[in-house]
């Protein structure tokens, strides 16, 4: 299989020629077009090509929640949204804290074959925050897990988190920290200030995430450990990780597409629709966190996709459950947000979006690495970005089987037109492309 | 007016017609007969999810006195965990031809979903949402401060025609879990009135400090600033510690004792002497006597408590008056 990617602009630089063949990208510029022979023609004029994107935080939800969204459905979401790779989060049912469970994620990813989906393992068993799971199995299984995460629950045992920390040092793995103080939040439902105060909803303060990022940053600093803080959210998040940087202590940090996106005042619909975990934050936050994004002090952007049923969502605010997807949209809100505002190039993209999370997730070396620069003999893993398109959010045109986006209806500037697989095609303009049809 | 949701859906002059025609209203129930044929032939569903003998009671009678037809549906529980959802008890009721649907929920936002959300037709009445609105409490609370304050000034027993400019109302207890302290700061605000929320800081929402009002933590203090009237909140005795709520194993409590909430926020007869001659004294009920007001106060001659439930009655009849009457004839017109 050959693809000859015609006047794409690698991160937005000058056009240029590619071609991959048998899954590795060739040659580049007036050799590729040399070399191409038979090769398929993709015309990429105006387009931006990116390595294949990288997702840290994704929840394909299966084992146990197949109405919600499965391994197929939410790769097929992912390569649509113009991933090649995605980390699926423990906290399925039964929760992947063994090895058995990682492997049959694994699996089921090789077996939809849309994008590499690496599983996370639990730190601790069934996330309930008390023993820490096999990470030593997990680590060496088939899936070879580096990311360990209890997301959807906060390692809040400063003594496990520790252990935690500690142990996956054994394999250079790294503790993913959804950073919620338990007790700071019982029955919380929205940020707490101004508009929670109105709408009369439980806040969700602030400083329940900021007080365990900031333990937490001092605990990776004492054990010598890599920490990763998840979807950081607040003003005083992103300040607590550029101390810890300036301190060369070995932290990493997340944002969402959502966090760089919208505001709690969208709490004043009571829409389920805009309930997530950690909560949209004021606009003050927001400027915080894209300002982060920009400067470096947050290293990535993590969907959080988070596929729920109608049923799920279809209520009323404190019976819905948190969360929304973001597979098919996080390019078009980083691009948004971020590109088309100036505050980053797509080298930066590639940068948060690709290169970044995969060095995180240890998922960058070998012969099926990811998050590679466009180069010759890396992988022919590659997404093509037409950075003026407009394009309206349609929830019923999405391939994940859950609906719950919160973007149903705006407009977004920059779309993914094709996705590349070590060279086989999974997306061209914009349409899923089964295995054996290009 | 299409639904009633929030103190927010009501500007200056649409709360004082409500007050008005409450007023109106009023003095049809000193009849021998008290039951008018306004709402004959229309149906109205009091939908339930949280006890509150006294707020259904009270609907029902206005919904009977203006000739509706009257449903009880009382749904216990909640949501997927527990049985019917909402979405699914809107359709039944939207099915059943339902013309207002009076809603109590213990979640804040319940009402605002059934109105929004496309399940129903009918018009919304917000009987009391979680910690959010309680819209006819505080207009029953408004009928009754103007009854007794402001009717003397303008010459009619029912205050009518007049808002509460100049007035001073201090609300006082659990702000922060208190849908009837939003709704009043919210509605007496608009009528024009001066609010003072007195509550220990822990009961006092973040956020709080941006609302339309005062803050303070001391009750005596605001005492002796003379207010014209003080609201006491109702406590609930398990904001104090013990089992905490949302699943949290214990919670820290908001307050140390109760015997330390009644010396600080209580009030009691030696408070209630240092009120101004004039100043009258409300509670939402259900009181908790010898907790957030002694006996003394519940019972003294300034005590508006049995005359606020009286005038709940009016309140909600002028409410649903608004609601269906004036949507029939915007029907008809159409």
């Amino acid at each position: 299989m050959r693809h000859l990617l015609r006047g794409v602009a690698p991160l937005g630089g000058a056009p240029t020629d590619l071609l991959l063949a048998d899954g590795v990208i060739v040659a580049l510029g007036a050799d590729a077009a040399r070399e191409a022979g038979d090769a398929t023609v993709v015309d990429g004029g105006g387009l931006v090509a990116l390595p294949g994107l990288v997702d840290l935080h994704t929840h394909l939800r299966e084992p146990g929640r197949e109405d919600a969204e499965t391994v197929e459905t939410g790769s097929r979401a992912a390569a649509l949204g113009g991933y090649t790779a995605v980390h699926a989060m423990a906290n399925t049912s039964p929760v992947a804290d063994t090895a058995g469970v990682v492997e049959q994620v694994l699996r089921l990813g090789q077996d939809a074959g849309w994008v590499d989906v690496f599983p996370v393992g639990a730190v601790s068993v069934g996330l309930r925050g008390e023993q820490l799971a096999e990470l030593g199995a997990m680590a060496q299984s088939a899936a070879r897990v580096r990311v360990f995460s209890d997301d959807g629950m906060c390692v809040h045992d400063p003594v496990l988190m520790r252990r935690a920390l500690e142990y996956v040092k054994a394999f250079d793995g790294v503790v993913a920290q959804h950073a919620q103080e338990p007790r700071l939040t019982a029955g919380a439902q929205m940020h707490e200030g101004v508009v929670s105060a109105e709408v009369g909803l439980a806040g969700w303060p602030a400083v329940a995430e900021e007080a365990i990022i900031a333990r937490d940053v001092l605990l990776a600093q004492h054990v010598e450990s890599r920490l990763h803080v998840l979807h950081l959210s607040t003003a005083g998040s992103v300040e607590i990780v550029r101390w810890a940087k300036a301190r060369g202590i070995a932290v990493t940090a997340e944002a969402t597409p959502h966090h760089l996106s919208l505001t709690d005042d969208l709490a004043r619909t009571y829409d389920p629709l805009y309930k997530v975990n950690p909560p949209l934050r004021t606009a003050e936050d927001v400027e915080a966190v894209r300002a982060g994004l920009a400067d470096g002090t947050i290293d990535v952007v993590g969907t959080d996709h988070a596929p729920h049923t109608r049923e799920d969502k279809d209520c009323e605010w404190a019976a819905a459950a948190f969360g929304m997807t973001g597979l098919e949209t996080a390019l078009g809100i980083v691009s948004t947000t971020m590109v088309a505002t100036g505050r980053m190039t797509w080298a930066d993209v590639a940068r948060v979006m690709s290169h970044t999370p995969a060095r995180i997730g240890r998922v960058d070396s070998g012969p099926r690495a990811q998050g590679r620069p466009l180069e010759i003999g890396e992988p022919a893993n590659v997404t093509l970005v037409d950075p003026a398109a407009r394009w309206t959010v349609d929830p019923a045109a999405q391939a994940s089987t859950s609906r719950n986006t919160p973007y149903g209806g705006m407009e977004l500037t920059g779309r993914v037109v094709a996705t590349f697989l070590r060279g086989r095609p999974t997306v061209l303009d914009g349409v899923l492309v089964a295995e054996g049809v290009a | 007016m299409r639904h009633l949701l929030s103190v927010a859906d009501l500007d200056r002059d649409a709360a004082v017609l409500v007050l008005d025609t409450a007023a109106e209203m009023a003095k049809t129930q000193g009849r021998e007969i008290k039951k008018l044929p306004t709402l004959r032939g229309r149906t109205v569903v009091n939908l339930f999810f949280e006890d509150s003998t006294r707020t259904r009671i009270s609907f029902e009678a206005a919904a009977k006195r203006l000739s509706a037809d009257v449903i009880n549906f009382s749904a216990k529980g909640s949501s997927v965990s527990k049985g019917e959802s909402l979405k699914d008890t809107a359709l039944t009721l939207q099915a059943m031809g339902a013309d207002a649907v009076v809603v109590r929920h213990q979640a804040s936002g319940a009402p605002h979903r059934l109105a929004n959300a496309g399940w129903l037709d009918a018009a919304v009445l917000n009987a009391g949402d979680g910690t959010h609105q309680h819209p006819t409490q505080a207009l029953l609370d408004a009928f009754t401060i103007r009854r007794h304050l402001r009717g003397p000034d303008v010459g009619d027993p029912d205050g009518v025609g007049a808002d509460l400019s100049g007035l001073h109302v201090a609300i006082v207890g659990d702000v922060l879990h208190s849908r009837v302290a939003r709704s009043n700061v919210g509605l007496l605000t608009t009528l024009g009135a001066r609010v003072t929320l007195v509550a220990p800081p822990t009961l006092v929402p973040i956020g709080a400090d941006r609302w339309p009002c005062e803050i303070s933590y001391h009750l005596d203090e605001v005492l002796d600033s003379g207010p014209d009237a003080v609201m006491m909140l109702r406590v609930q005795r398990e904001r104090m510690g013990g089992p905490g709520l949302a699943g949290a194993a214990t919670s820290a409590g908001f307050f140390p004792s109760p015997l330390e909430y009644t010396r600080q926020y209580g009030l009691d007869a030696r408070r209630l002497a240092r009120l101004p001659e004039h100043a009258i004294v409300m509670h939402p009920g259900p009181m908790n006597r010898g907790l957030e007001i002694s006996a003394d106060a519940a019972d003294s001659p300034r005590a508006v408590i049995v005359e606020q439930v009286a005038n709940g009655v009016a309140v909600r009849m002028a409410v649903l008056y608004l609601l269906l009457a004036g949507d029939r004839e915007k029907g008809t017109e159409a």
